[in-house]
């Protein structure tokens, strides 16, 4: 692997957004994903060599926060990284040069309004190489149905905090499937479990980001 | 004003409330609706249920306004009206318990992060100083900040209620078991640098609520005794980890089990005992008999 692709990796496993950023103390002053990828870039570097490179380094910190070897702050620096990384491959997801893996569709379910776990999630997905299209918070079943009827082939993401916002869950995945029958359906949360998951008719339960992308890569290999 | 460090310098076991937003729901709170609103628009319902705690023998009552500051108000528009519905917070709570026991005011988590740049310390600091005057305005003793996953906003807090209200400042954080089983937030704050940093913010009670059970806070306020063997410790348990069946959430606890376990966590070091979700006035009455049982 190029050296400067391989530093870009390790810039986004650790979060180092840029020079500027004071995050992790260890790499103070040091070039971060945003200088090294325009770098890359004006040295010839393929953006798709890049991107692999990154998708692999969201990849391990993913599954590190999912061993609770790392915590939150830990992975929104990584993504902080990997955003700064596709500001510079914007211009060749527009040309066609590189594609996305599929399409996300993703939103805490109605009543609900935290996004710390949404948000983790969507940021993890699309450091993996998807497009992800975010409904917010409180998304009410029509909305959902809505933007599944825009986007053909999406697969679908719901997220939940409250204990008491989980029936609203079950009658968003249960409205989903009566309309949309093979559109597949992923839920995680804090008050969640595999059981409570297949119960409501879901597809799948993720019990953290990376696990979403695990499902997600299966689902688009099939 | 009382103090709750002076109640508790006999050594004595104090007793706090449960779960308010179960209440809220079954008194017909919908999903998506402002709890902190009901504080106007159904002042007796609030009023029944802080009531409820009292008569289960609980020394102090906490405030429905776990989500009044500015910046979880301004999901329902409501922003403005945050001195407002937090001072009928307290006087509503104030008037179930009366002169004798105690008001907590209740802080929650803004929900937004401090160290993504979404908001400024200084923002963060004001909307809690509003929240927190107005909390003493309408009548609580102390304030107390909970279900802290970060550091900087929970200090934040803290500082930003010393300032406004000059209480004394409880604040708890909610742990989770990890793989290795250790206990963080998800921030990944420990109980020993969670009780390092809110001694150092200023806070005169530490402790943990939420996540867990009787069981697993036991093991937490070891962690905690582990570092800091003198500043009180207040425990907020859910009545188990909730299983979603047949359409409705239920918490496994029964007030008889979190008794059983009561003993153990007073032995832990905990010195204000409550619940949060899961729980309700017959487990708060449970576990103060449990205590009452211990003291002979």
């Amino acid at each position: 692997m190029n050296e400067l692709v391989e530093k870009i990796g390790h810039c986004v496993e650790s979060g180092k957004v840029d020079k500027v950023s004071p995050f992790p103390n260890s790499m103070q002053g040091q070039d971060g994903a945003d200088e090294l990828t325009r770098q890359a870039l004006d040295a010839g570097v393929g953006p798709d060599e890049i991107l692999l490179a990154c998708n692999d380094a969201m990849e391990r910190i993913g599954a590190r926060f999912g061993r609770n070897e790392v915590f939150v702050p830990e992975l929104l620096m990584a993504a902080k990284a990997m955003n700064a990384v596709m500001a510079h491959l914007k211009p060749f997801f527009q040309a066609g040069t590189v594609k996305a893996k599929g399409k996300f569709l993703l939103g805490t379910v109605a009543g609900d309004l935290h996004d710390i776990g949404k948000n983790l999630v969507s940021m993890v997905v699309e450091g993996n190489g998807w497009e992800v299209i975010d409904l917010g918070v409180d998304v009410k079943t029509a909305k959902f149905v809505d933007a599944i009827g825009k986007h053909p082939g999406c697969i679908v993401g719901l997220s939940a905090l409250l204990t008491t916002t989980m029936a609203n869950m079950a009658g968003t995945v249960k409205e989903i499937k009566t309309q949309f029958p093979a559109t597949q359906v992923i839920v995680g949360g804090a008050p969640l479990t595999l059981k409570t998951a297949k119960e409501m008719g879901a597809d799948a339960y993720a019990a953290d980001p990376q696990g979403a992308v695990s499902f997600l890569n299966q689902t688009a290999s099939v | 004003m009382k103090s709750l460090l002076t109640a508790l310098q006999s050594g004595k076991v104090l007793i706090s409330d449960g779960a308010w937003g179960t209440f809220l729901h079954e008194r017909g709170l919908e999903p998506g609706e402002c709890p902190e609103l009901w504080n106007i628009t159904r002042r007796e319902d609030v009023l029944a249920i802080a009531q409820s705690y009292v008569d289960a023998g609980a020394d102090m009552i906490l405030t429905n306004s776990f989500g009044g500051s500015p910046f979880k108000l301004e999901h329902f528009g409501l922003a403005d009206r945050t001195a407002e519905l937090n001072e009928a917070a307290a006087a509503i709570s104030r008037e179930a318990a009366g002169p004798d026991r105690f008001v907590l005011g209740s802080i929650g988590p803004t929900g937004v992060m401090l160290m993504m740049g979404q908001v400024s310390e200084n923002e963060l600091y004001e909307g809690f100083k509003i929240q927190a005057g107005a909390l003493k305005k309408g009548g609580a003793d102390a304030i107390v900040v909970e279900t802290m996953s970060a550091l900087d906003e929970a200090a934040c807090a803290v500082r930003a209620a010393k300032d406004a209200a000059g209480l004394e400042v409880v604040v708890t954080f909610t742990f989770e078991k990890t793989a290795s089983g250790d206990f963080r937030t998800m921030m990944g704050v420990s109980p020993a640098d969670m009780a390092k940093a809110m001694k150092e913010a200023g806070a005169s009670i530490i402790g943990t609520n939420c996540g867990n059970g009787f069981e697993n806070m036991i093991g937490i306020v070891e962690e905690i005794r582990k570092v800091d063997a003198v500043t009180p410790v207040l425990v907020h348990a859910n009545a188990g980890k909730p299983v979603y069946q047949d359409g409705v959430t239920i918490f496994p606890e029964t007030p008889e089990e979190m008794a059983g376990r009561t003993a153990a966590l007073v032995k832990s070091g905990a010195n204000i005992i409550g619940g949060c979700c899961g729980t309700g006035p017959a487990h708060i009455r449970a576990i103060a008999e449990a205590v009452r049982q211990l003291e002979f």
